[in-house]
C-alpha cells in the first residue's frame, strides 16, 4: 500500500559473522524459537497476513470493516480511521506512525509461518524488500510501527516478551549463523 | 394548543359519527378568525399563500410515513404530494392511533399505514369538498360545476380557477360535511412509487434530529449511569468532574448521575471523572449462561396451553419423532441516533423535544416524573435517527425532563456505550419441539417455548395513557400498574410472546405451550416483537419435520395451505421468482420460509453458502401481500430494510450478561451487517385489493428460519441457536 | 485556539486541542449534520474530509486539524456564485444520486455515506461492485439502504463522468 523505501540491495553476507562456531547453531534455533513466537503474535500478525485482508484481535479474524490492500485505491486508507497515535477510550482505533499493511510485492506474511518458513522467509532478500538481516534488526529495534506492539493501547495485550529480548534473541541467531529450525 | 388541536380534529372526527359544527360557530372558523389558515382537521392547514401542510401524525423513522400519510391526504385534496410541506405532529389526543390494540399517540405495531387508510383518506376529502362549496358559493354556482384538480377548484363553464389558498375564508365559513371517498379507479397518486418527501435534509445535513436540538440557553449533559441496571450508588465523590473546565453541575438522579456542562465534549470528559462506586443488588447476579440453564431446565416440563388441536401428546408417540431444541438470544435495537431528549420547563409547563416513537407515552411518563398533569406536558417529535421498537421507551425523555428540573433547558445525549447497556432488550426465547411424521405426513406438533413477558416489562406505558386528560392520576398510575402484575403473575398469557406460534398448516395434533420466563431482564418490543423469534422455531422445526418425511419444503408447504390462499400467494411467487427447484452451484443451498405477521404475509427463499464460520448470504428473493400498496417502492425498501436488520441479528448479534454486565458494549462486539455482505434482494407483492396491513416488521421474521434451512440444505448442519456466526465457531 | 478552515470559511475555535473534530463542529460551529453514532470509529456516521482525504472525526482530535481544510456535508453542495444565503444550492452528484435512488430511510448515516463515497469517487471515479464494497463497508447503516446507496454510487459515478469535459 505505501512505497516501498528500502529497496537499495545490501550485500546479504555482511551480516553473516564467517567466524560462526558450529555448536551456536542450537543456540541460534532457539534464540529464533522467541523471534517466531513474537512475530507470530496477534499484535504483529494481524497486520502481516497470509490474505489481502488485515486481521484483529487474539482470534485473527478478518477486519469488520472489509479492509483490503485495495481499500486505499478507493478512498478508504488506513488513516481515515487509524491516527498515528492510539484512541485513548476502550475500543477506539490503534494507532502509530504509517499505520499500513506491507506492500502486495513484498507481503512478509507472518501469518500461518511455521518457524521454518520464517526463517526462510526472513533470509531470502526477494521477500524483505531486501532488507538483509543487519536492517531487520535495526527495524525491529526502531521501527515506530514495530513499537506498537509493545504499547499497543487500551483493551489490547502487548506482546508479551520485552523487545529488548526479542532484538537479543534476532542479534544471537544472526550471530550463530542464522540458522533455520527443523 | 392540544385542546384547540383536539377540538378541531373533533370535527373531522365528526364526519363519521355524523354530528356537525355550524359554519360560525364551529372551531373550523374559529381557527380561520384567530390565523387566517383553513384547518379542516388536525392534518392539513391551507396558508392563504395556498401553502399546504400536511400534519404527519405518525412518528417518520424511516419507514416512510412521512410519504405515505401525504399521499393518502394528497389523493382526495387533488394535490400533487410533490408541493405540499410536511410537518411532524406534536403531542395531542387527536393523533391517537386508532388501531384498537394502541389508542394512544404512538407509532409502532406497523400500523401507521393500515389505521391511517380510512382518516386520512376522510381528512383530504372534507377539505377538499370545503374547498369545493366554498368555490361554489363564491361564484354562486351549482356545487357540482366545481372541480378541484392540483389544488385549485375550477369552473368549467366560466373557465375561471380559484387557488386553494385563495378560498382559505370562503372554505372555513362551511359545514364540515359527509363524504365519499375515491374509487380505485380514480386514483392519481396511491399506488404509484413516488420519491420520498422526506429525502432533501436527509442528504444535505440540514435535517433536525433530536440530537441536534439547540434551544436558546441550553446546557447539555450526560449520564454516568451504573454498571448494572438498578444499582445503587455506595460512595460518590463529583469534586473533580464539578472542577472540570465548562461544567455546570453534577448531581444523583434515579437513573444516574447527571453531569452538566456547556457542551457535550466537556459534559462526557468530565463524567470520566465522577468516582462513584456502586451496591450491584439483584441485577449483579443476571448471568446470560445461567439463564440459559435454568431455562432449559424449565422447559422439561408442561407449560401453559396457548395453542391446541388434537391430541399432540399421543400423537407424538406414533411414526417417526423429531426433536429440537432453538435458543434465540436477547437483542438490542441499536438504531443509529443514540438516545437523546431535550427538556425545558417554564410557567408550570414542561416541553420535551426528542425522537420518540410514542409522544403520548412520553408525555405520560414525564407528568408522571415530575408531578405535572398531562395537559401540562408537551412533546415535540424530532427527525428520528431509527426506531426498530426502542423508541417506545421513554427512559430518555423522562431524565431529560428531571434534568432540566434542575439546571433550566438541557439536551440530554446517551453514548452508544450507554444504548447497549440500556435497551429494552428482544427477550431471550427458547423452544423445545417434538414432532411426528408418517406416511409422508406430518401428524403431531408438541411445542413449548418460553421468554420473558413484553407487556409485563412496558404494558403499564400502553394503558396509563389511554385515561382522558383530565383523569385523576392516582387512577391513572393504578392503570398503568395493572398490566405489569397480571402478565407477570401470568394471570394473562402475554400474546406477544406465543404470536406467531400458531402457523396456517394443517396439522392434524397440534399444541403450543409457554412458560412464563423471569430474567430480571428489561425486555421490549424488537421489530416485528414474537414474530422474530416464533417465526425462526416453527418455521426451521417445519422444515426439520420435511426432512425426516423425505418432503420437499416448499411443496410441503403448499399441500397444507390449501385454506389460506394468502399465505399460499407469497410462497408460490416467492419460489416461482426464485426458480425454487433449479440446479445451484455447488456448495450453495436453498431455503425457504413464510411467516404472516401484523396482518401481512411474507415468504423469502434464499441462497446460501458457508466456509469455515462465515455465510455468504447470496440472493434473498421476497414475496409480500400487505394488502392495497400505497407505494411500492417504500414497500419494496421496508423489506430490503427488514431482511438486513434480520440478517444481522441472525448472523451477528447478541446481548450477553455477565455479573449483570451488557458484555457487547458497542458496535465492534455488536456487529451489523456491512454493505460486503449484503445480498441481492428482490421483492415482489402480490396484487390485493384488501385493505393496507403492515410492512416495517413483516419482512424480518422469515429471514432467520430462510438462512438457516438453506444453510442446512448447504452443509446438512442445522443451525438451532443464534446467531450463526457464532453457532459455527465464530467469534463472539 | 485552534485555527481551521471549515468549508471554505477560516474559523478560530476556541476548543481544547484533544476535543474530537466531531464535537467541534457540532457544538461549536453548529454544523449537526456530521453525526454521532459510536465514538470509536466503526459506524462513519461523523465521516468528514480533511484536507480531502475522509476521517471519522469522532475520533480525530480538533489539535490534528489544526490549518487544515475541513469538509462536512454541509458545505458540499455548490452555492451559485454571488448568491446570498437563501439562493437555491446546486447538489453535489452524490447527494443528488442519492435522491434519485430514494436511498435514505432514517437518513441518520447518509452524511457519512455521503461524505465517503465522495472520497471513493475521487480516487476511483468508476468503482466496480467490488470497490464499493471496499469503501463502503466501513459505514454502517441500521435502516439497510446498502442495495440502494450501491445504485446511487453508480448513477453518481455516471453523472460525474458525463459532467467532465
Amino acid at each position: 500500500m505505501r512505497p516501498v523505501l528500502w529497496l537499495a540491495p545490501v550485500a546479504f553476507a555482511a551480516c553473516t559473522p564467517a567466524t560462526a562456531q558450529p555448536d551456536r547453531t542450537a543456540e541460534g534455533k532457539q534464540a529464533f524459537a522467541t523471534v517466531h513466537a513474537v512475530f507470530l503474535h496477534p499484535r504483529c500478525r494481524n497486520c502481516h497476513p497470509a490474505g489481502d485482508a488485515p486481521l484483529q484481535y487474539a482470534d485473527g479474524r478478518p477486519h469488520a470493516q472489509n479492509i483490503t490492500r485495495r481499500s486505499e485505491k478507493n478512498g478508504l486508507p488506513c488513516a481515515t480511521c487509524h491516527r498515528d497515535k492510539n484512541g485513548t477510550r476502550p475500543n477506539q482505533p490503534p494507532g502509530a506512525p504509517h499505520w499500513h499493511l506491507p506492500p502486495s510485492d513484498v507481503r512478509m506474511v507472518f501469518e500461518g509461518r511455521t518457524p521454518r518458513q520464517l526463517c526462510e522467509q526472513l533470509k531470502d532478500p526477494t521477500k524483505t524488500g531486501g532488507r538483509d538481516l543487519a536492517r531487520l534488526i535495526t527495524h525491529v529495534q526502531e521501527d515506530p510501527l514495530v513499537s506498537w506492539g509493545w504499547s499497543p493501547g487500551p483493551g489490547r495485550d502487548p506482546v508479551p516478551i520485552p523487545r529488548p529480548q526479542l532484538v537479543d534473541a534476532m542479534k544471537t541467531w544472526v550471530a550463530s549463523g542464522a540458522p533455520c529450525p527443523d | 394548543m392540544n385542546r384547540r388541536d383536539f377540538l378541531v380534529s373533533s370535527a373531522a372526527g365528526a364526519l363519521v359519527v355524523g354530528c356537525a359544527f355550524g359554519p360560525t360557530g364551529g372551531p373550523v372558523w374559529q381557527h380561520h378568525r384567530r390565523t387566517g389558515e383553513f384547518k379542516p382537521s388536525a392534518w392539513i392547514r391551507i396558508l392563504p399563500d395556498s401553502t399546504i401542510v400536511i400534519v404527519i401524525d405518525r412518528v417518520e423513522m424511516g419507514q416512510g410515513t412521512t410519504t405515505s400519510s401525504a399521499m393518502m391526504v394528497c389523493e382526495e385534496l387533488e394535490v400533487d404530494p410533490k408541493v405540499v410541506k410536511v410537518e411532524a405532529a406534536s403531542s395531542s389526543r387527536a393523533y391517537d392511533n386508532p388501531d384498537p390494540q394502541l389508542g394512544i399517540q404512538i407509532t409502532g405495531g406497523s400500523t401507521s399505514t393500515a389505521s391511517s387508510w380510512k382518516p386520512l383518506r376522510e381528512a383530504g376529502a372534507v377539505a377538499r369538498e370545503m374547498l369545493r362549496r366554498g368555490a361554489a358559493d363564491v361564484w354562486k354556482v351549482p356545487l357540482a360545476q366545481c372541480v378541484a384538480r392540483e389544488g385549485a377548484v375550477h369552473h368549467g363553464a366560466s373557465g375561471r380557477s380559484l387557488r386553494y389558498g385563495e378560498l382559505v375564508d370562503a372554505a372555513a365559513r362551511q359545514d364540515v360535511p359527509k363524504v365519499t371517498l375515491k374509487k380505485p379507479g380514480e386514483w392519481k397518486v396511491i399506488g404509484k412509487s413516488i420519491d420520498r418527501l422526506d429525502a432533501a435534509p436527509k442528504v444535505d445535513g440540514s435535517g433536525v434530529y433530536g440530537i441536534d436540538m439547540k434551544l436558546p440557553g441550553m446546557r447539555q449533559a450526560v449520564v454516568v449511569r451504573p454498571p448494572v441496571r438498578g444499582a445503587a450508588i455506595a460512595t460518590l465523590d463529583v469534586a473533580a468532574a464539578k472542577a472540570r473546565r465548562g461544567v455546570v453541575d453534577v448531581f444523583a438522579i434515579p437513573e444516574g448521575i447527571a453531569v452538566v456542562a456547556e457542551g457535550y465534549w466537556e459534559a462526557r470528559t468530565a463524567a470520566e471523572l465522577v468516582k462513584v462506586t456502586w451496591h450491584d443488588g439483584a441485577g449483579g447476579a443476571i448471568d446470560t449462561a445461567k439463564l440459559i440453564a435454568s431455562a432449559e431446565k424449565l422447559l422439561d416440563g408442561k407449560g401453559d396451553k396457548a395453542h391446541a388441536h388434537g391430541d399432540a401428546y399421543a400423537a407424538v408417540k406414533r411414526g417417526t419423532r423429531v426433536e429440537a431444541r432453538y435458543r434465540l438470544p436477547h437483542l438490542a435495537h441499536a438504531p443509529m441516533e443514540p438516545m437523546n431528549a431535550t427538556a425545558q420547563i417554564r410557567n408550570g409547563r414542561c416541553d420535551v423535544w426528542a425522537p420518540t416513537q410514542a409522544p403520548g407515552i412520553a408525555q405520560f411518563r414525564v407528568a408522571e416524573a415530575l408531578g405535572m398533569d398531562l395537559q401540562d406536558v408537551a412533546i415535540h417529535t424530532t427527525m428520528l435517527g431509527g426506531g426498530f421498537g426502542r423508541r417506545l421507551y421513554q427512559d430518555f425523555c423522562v431524565e431529560a425532563a428531571r434534568i432540566a428540573a434542575r439546571v433550566g433547558p438541557v439536551k440530554v445525549t446517551w453514548s452508544r456505550e450507554d444504548d447497549q447497556a440500556n435497551d429494552w432488550y428482544r427477550p431471550m426465547a427458547m423452544s423445545s419441539c417434538v414432532g411426528s411424521v408418517e406416511g409422508g405426513q406430518i401428524v403431531g406438533w408438541l411445542h413449548r417455548l418460553t421468554c420473558e413477558s413484553v407487556l409485563a416489562a412496558t404494558g403499564g406505558d400502553f394503558v396509563g395513557p389511554r385515561l382522558p386528560n383530565g383523569a385523576p392520576r392516582a387512577l391513572r398510575r393504578m392503570f398503568a400498574d395493572s398490566p405489569p402484575r397480571m402478565f407477570a403473575r401470568d394471570t394473562i398469557l402475554d400474546p406477544t410472546s406465543i404470536e406467531g406460534t400458531d402457523p396456517p398448516y394443517a396439522i392434524p395434533n397440534f399444541r403450543v405451550e409457554y412458560l412464563p420466563l423471569d430474567t430480571g431482564v428489561r425486555v421490549g418490543s424488537w421489530r416485528s416483537v414474537g414474530n422474530s423469534h416464533t417465526g425462526f422455531v416453527v418455521e426451521s422445526f417445519f422444515d426439520e419435520l420435511c426432512v425426516a418425511a423425505k418432503l420437499d419444503p416448499y411443496e410441503a408447504r403448499r399441500k397444507l395451505l390449501a385454506k389460506a390462499p394468502r399465505h399460499l400467494g407469497v410462497l408460490e411467487l416467492a419460489a416461482h421468482k426464485a426458480g425454487w427447484g433449479a440446479p445451484l452451484p455447488p456448495g450453495v443451498g436453498r431455503g425457504i420460509a413464510m411467516v404472516a405477521s401484523f396482518k401481512s404475509f411474507c415468504a423469502q427463499v434464499i441462497e446460501a453458502s458457508v466456509e469455515g464460520n462465515r455465510v455468504k448470504v447470496h440472493r434473498v428473493v421476497a414475496a409480500v401481500d400487505c394488502g392495497r400498496v400505497v407505494n411500492p417502492g417504500l414497500v419494496a425498501a421496508q423489506v430490503e430494510s427488514s431482511i438486513i436488520y434480520g440478517l444481522s441479528a441472525c448472523l451477528k448479534q447478541q446481548i450477553t450478561f455477565a455479573k449483570g454486565r451488557v458484555q457487547e458494549t458497542n458496535f465492534n462486539s455488536f456487529r451489523s451487517l456491512r454493505m460486503f455482505e449484503t445480498p441481492v434482494i428482490e421483492t415482489h407483492i402480490v396484487p390485493s385489493t384488501e385493505s393496507p396491513t403492515g410492512i416495517g416488521e413483516p419482512g424480518l421474521p422469515p429471514v432467520a428460519p430462510a438462512l438457516c434451512n438453506a444453510i442446512f440444505a448447504a452443509t446438512g448442519k442445522r443451525i438451532r441457536t443464534l446467531p450463526i456466526e457464532q453457532a459455527l465457531g465464530g467469534p463472539a | 485556539m485552534v485555527k481551521l478552515d471549515v468549508n471554505g470559511r477560516p474559523e478560530e475555535v476556541a476548543a481544547e486541542e484533544d476535543m474530537p473534530l466531531l464535537w467541534v463542529l457540532r457544538d461549536k460551529l453548529g454544523l449537526t449534520g456530521t453525526k454521532y453514532g459510536c465514538g470509536i470509529a466503526q459506524c462513519g456516521a461523523c465521516t468528514v474530509h480533511v484536507d480531502g482525504q475522509a476521517r471519522r472525526s469522532c475520533v480525530l482530535p480538533v489539535g490534528d486539524v489544526h490549518g487544515k481544510k475541513v469538509l462536512t456535508i454541509e458545505g458540499l453542495a455548490q452555492k451559485p456564485e454571488g448568491g446570498t444565503v437563501s439562493s437555491p444550492v446546486r447538489l453535489h452528484a452524490v447527494q443528488q444520486a442519492w435522491l434519485d435512488e430514494n436511498v435514505p430511510q432514517c437518513g441518520y448515516c447518509q452524511a457519512g455515506q455521503i461524505m465517503s463515497t465522495v472520497a471513493l469517487l475521487a480516487a476511483n471515479p468508476a468503482p466496480t461492485d467490488d470497490d464499493i464494497d471496499a469503501a463502503l463497508s466501513a459505514n454502517l447503516c441500521r435502516c439497510g439502504t446498502y442495495p440502494r446507496i450501491r445504485r446511487a454510487v453508480h448513477r453518481a459515478a455516471a453523472a460525474l463522468k458525463g459532467e467532465a469535459p
